[in-house]
């Protein structure tokens, strides 16, 4: 039986009304899903979460981590988040992860260059005359914890590698992720900007089921 | 609400709103008009001071930032223009319009006091956000390099 017949197949469709998640169970019948079933989650719209108490529908605890996570992915591939965890030297910004205007470089610190550092223009707050984003301790992610590019499976992988999330174990990611100010300015972010979806209380909230389910980690193929 | 900073070396008790760009309080306040007012959204360069010796924006600094701290403008990188930098501008002849050049100065007087032998690419990163619309990025370049005392090929 290969490996791809066992595999659940989830497909959480945000921003589609009438989301489905879809288990194919399969059950060792020569490669065939013998059994199926599918578990109506709550509509949610793009700029909306679903809470935890939506997936509580999901049996299978193992099924429930995975989903509580590719949930929580939304927030992080948002363009709010995910445009300060880039692959390479540079920031992008926009929601369009256009490259960052000025052309400013990441440094050895992930907080800019001599002459041009990331506090040299953004401070610890929106400053909303000039349109400039700000937040404490405004800076990249390293790059080990680059978001960009990344699958849901691969950017759960990293998130739980100690060597690539910064040293943090799984009570501190569920913390940082809920209290953390800069992560905070997601939803916050000035200037007519697209916040990302839901708050940084759901999103924690998120997390900390995530984890409680077993901080399962979503399938290669599944996507939000 | 009162504000003190040390500016050049004085230091100033600033009756103003603690959102104040620091530009205003030094420009219309202090009346250190060195530093000058470009786009007013961190895009060009034309405004940068120092604050405890990294280059900052001050067109978008709230004068609250530089509470308590040293603020150093173009009028307090020396008392006589002998700073290697002032000196290799006048000697290279940078400027055109000029009104670029203080931001462009603080910016690379920043660099050279962390990276005193800069290479090439470090002083571009360094003065990327930096414009300059008479075009003299190659005089600056120069004059960054002969006031850190490298070679200019």
């Amino acid at each position: 039986m290969s490996l791809r017949s066992k595999a659940l197949g989830i497909v959480l469709g945000a921003g589609a009304a009438g989301v489905m998640l879809s288990l194919a169970f399969g059950a060792g019948c020569g490669g065939r899903a013998a059994h199926s079933t599918a578990t109506k989650l709550p509509p949610a719209d793009a700029q909306a979460l679903r809470a935890p108490q939506a997936f509580s529908s999901i049996g299978d605890k193992k099924e429930r981590s995975r989903a509580l996570f590719l949930e929580a992915s939304r927030v992080m591939f948002h363009p709010r988040c995910a445009n300060c965890h880039p692959a390479g030297d540079t920031p992008t910004q926009g929601d369009d992860f256009r490259v960052h205007d000025p052309p400013v470089a990441r440094g050895p610190a992930d907080q800019g260059v001599p002459g041009l550092e990331c506090t040299s223009c953004h401070q610890d707050r929106n400053v909303e005359l000039a349109r400039v984003p700000g937040a404490p301790q405004w800076h990249l992610a390293p790059k080990v914890m680059a978001w960009q590019g990344r699958t849901p499976r691969s950017l759960c992988e990293q998130l739980k590698d100690p060597a690539r999330n910064g040293g943090k174990s799984l009570a501190e990611i569920v913390e940082h992720s809920a209290h953390d100010a800069l992560v905070g300015w997601g939803w916050k972010p000035g200037d007519g900007r697209v916040p990302a979806p839901g708050t940084q209380a759901e999103y924690g909230a998120l997390m900390a089921a995530w984890v409680k389910d077993g901080a399962e980690c979503p399938r290669e193929e599944s996507q939000p | 609400m009162s504000i003190r900073l040390r500016v050049n070396g004085t230091q100033h008790d600033l009756d103003v709103d603690p959102e104040m760009p620091l530009l205003w309080a030094l420009r219309d306040l202090l009346t250190l008009t060195g530093t000058k007012y470009g786009c007013g959204q961190a895009l060009c360069g034309a405004c940068v001071v120092h604050i405890d010796g990294a280059a900052v924006r001050s067109c978008v600094t709230p004068v609250r930032r530089a509470e308590g701290r040293d603020v150093m403008t173009i009028e307090g990188l020396s008392p006589d223009g002998s700073h290697p930098l002032q000196k290799a501008w006048v000697e290279l002849a940078v400027p055109q319009c000029g009104f670029c050049q203080a931001g462009q100065i603080m910016t690379a007087a920043a660099l050279l006091a962390k990276k005193p032998k800069p290479t090439d690419a470090e002083i571009d990163q360094s003065l990327a956000g930096n414009l300059c619309r008479c075009g003299t990025y190659t005089r600056i370049r120069s004059a960054v390099k002969k006031a850190a005392g490298l070679p200019n090929e």
